[in-house]
């Protein structure tokens, strides 16, 4: 028997509470499958598991916040009899109030009958769902006695004359969400300011075969399959950074930890306010389309809140691109435990001298901010002329 | 005053005439028949047959020949007996009146109304029983008018000749014989109206079916649901900022619609309920449509194939039980 802890969805998070489980006691689940929504304070993200198994309890029900590392699910490992649940309550650092125990086996069969939460997510009308968020009440707790059940208005509003004043673990609105993901802004920042030592180079880059390449290659194509120049400058990062391993990966227990795989985190703003930096995984095996589509894709459901928690753990590194709003150059501040942020500012006209001639072409200043525990400087130059080099190059990325 | 639907209908094309010399009438059996509903009788008389013509059995001919007449500076209001025989004409009303101001590229305006009667509800049989409004509303570059009140069926048609694009006044023969009270206020073609406030169900309904879904309203208040009817008026363009006001303060919809369910006007309303206050519903929106079958002649058979009041009344219920 194994316990599935609450997984860290990024460096800061420290708990987060349980939206949905996606699985049942009993069901067979496989590395990678997704079983529960959990929120936390950037966006609501869905849990995968990293270990075959049954799933043989779940230990906390939906709405409960617990810290990360707690026991949420009792797994089965290949080979294991079912009903083997250890006799002594899983150990949590705090265990939250409403999560029941699992019994003691008292007989082989049915051991984890009473730790079951029904897996059909309860009718909720759109209107009382919102306003039980408003007021604090868990709508699943409420009774409905609209068609087939449904909680409608009606119900959260005799609900609210009896309900407890609001607990900790309410769903939080739409307000305190834009706060709260300002705190955990502000924690990742500050301990990355405290504890990593940046150093920043920057270097102009001469876009003009670039944005030709992308001109043509894009009328070539469908309006639906054109590509943006932010998909050449991940791919070019990407295929820059297998030279540099010093700058892709992560600081770990007083440590530098390289990762092989390049999964580039790209940093997205959130409309509301606040930005996410999910992954993009493996962006070195992936064709220029196949990168356009999982750029659109992420952007997507970053702005939804619907991210997956390996998104969140995966990025080796970050790219921050100001796009063509943004102001000329950018020095990103290290997403911690990762090691490196490049930073891309806008694409646009500038004076550029070509042959002993100065000339309108568009250009862009790169830049690299580097943990100096882990890399230097030089490095860091060496990777920015590699990676102007790719992009004079847009044909091979 | 108190007059009928038909009478204000006639009142409308009268003014019509008298207020500009551009205007004339031109239909089948619009001048010595006076009209297959008697609308436009005694207009020969008071007007001449320069200015009501009767057509040949031609549909496509004398709707191209008003949009000609339109071209032209005039200001023709076509009669086609039943939005049935509109499918005749139907090229030229959307090839051609609903495009010309765009393939010319702003040179030449339309001003044309087409009246047509349309629905089912008196024994007409399965061909001349169609409700096609929402057909005509799915196209750009025409106005959708569906008078439901004496006031509306008076006044559309006013607003309809202002309007300086092509409009499509549907009128409906199962209201003709309806009576009310003409009011002096003026009537536009741009909004949907609330016709009795209510707080716990939006009934939205266009034409004949407004006075099924008040005569439900009634029904629902005598048991303890007040709920709220709005009459679309236009069909299109749709005031959906008066439709969402509704239902975002009742959070529950039924649609009523004359026409077949699928690909209605009543799923398009959905659909815009759906992207705008889904958040604030607190059931999922429902429909009352026809049935999906040719009208069947028998009486009994025809009205369990239409709206009626009994079935929005079940469906307004069926958001609460």
């Amino acid at each position: 028997m194994t316990e599935f802890r609450l997984p860290s969805l990024g460096a800061d998070m420290d708990e987060g509470k349980l939206l949905e489980w996606k699985v049942k006691p009993g069901d067979a689940v496989r590395k990678g499958d997704v079983v529960a929504v959990v929120d936390t304070t950037k966006a609501a993200v869905e849990v995968e598991i990293w270990q075959e198994g049954v799933i043989e309890a779940l230990l906390i029900e939906p709405g409960t916040t617990v810290p990360v590392g707690t026991a949420i699910a009792m797994l089965r490992v290949p080979g294991e009899a079912p009903g083997m649940v250890p006799p002594a309550a899983p150990a949590a650092a705090s265990p939250p109030v409403s999560a029941p125990s699992p019994k003691a086996p008292s007989g082989p069969v049915s051991a984890p009958a009473e730790a079951t939460v029904p897996s059909a997510r309860k009718p909720v009308s759109p209107a009382a769902r919102k306003l039980a968020a408003a007021l604090g009440l868990d709508p699943d707790r409420i009774e409905g006695t609209g068609p087939h059940g449904v909680v409608t208005l009606d119900d959260v509003e005799r609900a609210r004359g009896k309900a407890p004043p609001a607990t900790a673990s309410v769903p939080t609105p739409a307000a305190d969400r834009a706060a709260e993901m300002r705190k955990s802004i502000a924690a990742a920042m500050s301990r990355s300011k405290r504890e990593i030592p940046h150093y920043y180079l920057a270097e102009t880059i001469p876009m003009q075969r670039a944005a030709d390449w992308l001109a043509a290659e894009n009328a070539r194509r469908p309006l639906t399959g054109r590509i943006l120049m932010a998909v050449l400058q991940l791919k070019a990062v990407a295929l820059a950074l297998q030279g540099f391993p010093e700058l892709n990966g992560f600081w770990r227990d007083g440590a530098f930890q390289p990762s092989k795989a390049v999964h580039l985190g790209v940093a997205i703003s959130i409309r509301q306010g606040g930005l996410v930096a999910p992954a993009i995984r493996d962006v070195p095996s992936l064709d220029l389309d196949r990168l356009m589509a999982s750029l659109a894709d992420l952007v997507k459901r970053a702005r939804a809140g619907n991210l997956r928690s390996s998104e969140f753990s995966d990025p080796t590194i970050t790219v921050t691109n100001l796009g063509d709003a943004g102001a000329e150059s950018t020095f990103a501040v290290i997403y911690p435990p990762q090691v490196a942020i490049v930073g891309f500012g806008r694409v646009a006209p500038r004076p550029w001298v070509d042959g002993g001639e100065v000339r309108a072409m568009p250009t862009v200043v790169a830049s690299i901010s580097g943990d100096h525990r882990v890399s230097d400087g030089h490095r860091g130059a060496a990777f920015l002329v590699e990676l102007a080099r790719r992009l004079q190059e847009p044909e091979k990325l | 005053m108190t007059i009928t639907y038909r009478e204000a209908l006639r009142m409308g094309l009268r003014e019509a005439l008298a207020r500009d010399q551009r205007v004339f009438l031109v239909g089948e059996d619009v001048g010595r028949y006076g009209g297959t509903y008697a609308v436009s009788k005694g207009l020969l008389d008071e007007f001449g047959p320069e200015r009501v013509r009767d057509a040949p059995l031609s549909e496509l001919g004398f709707v191209g020949a008003g949009i000609g007449a339109a071209l032209g500076g005039l200001k023709p209001i076509v009669e086609v007996m039943t939005v049935n025989f509109s499918l005749l004409p139907l090229d030229q009303i959307v090839n051609t009146a609903a495009i010309l101001r765009h393939m010319s590229g702003g040179q030449f305006a339309v001003p044309l109304v087409i009246r047509m009667s349309t629905g089912a509800g008196r024994q007409l049989a399965a061909q001349h029983s169609h409700s096609f409004e929402g057909w005509y509303a799915h196209v750009p570059g025409i106005k959708i008018v569906a008078p439901a009140t004496i006031d509306d069926a008076h006044g559309m048609l006013g607003a309809a000749l202002d309007d300086g694009n092509p409009v499509l006044v549907f009128e409906y023969p199962a209201l003709f014989e309806t009576a009310g009270e003409l009011s002096s206020a003026r009537v536009d073609i741009a909004h949907a109206q609330v016709r009795r406030q209510g707080t716990r169900a939006t009934i939205v309904a266009y034409g004949a079916s407004v006075p099924k879904a008040l005569a439900a309203a009634d029904q629902l208040a005598a048991e303890g649901i007040n709920a709220e009817v709005v009459d679309l008026r236009v069909l299109r363009p749709l005031d959906m900022d008066t439709v969402l006001a509704s239902v975002r303060k009742t959070r529950r919809a039924v649609i009523v619609d004359e026409g077949w369910r699928s690909g209605s006007l009543s799923a398009e309303i959905v659909a815009r309920i759906m992207e705008q206050a889904f958040y604030d519903l607190d059931a999922p929106v429902a429909r009352v449509c026809r049935e999906e079958v040719p009208i069947p002649y028998p009486r009994h058979l025809e009205e369990a194939a239409l709206p009626q009041p009994e079935k929005i009344v079940a469906a307004v219920k069926g958001l609460f039980q």
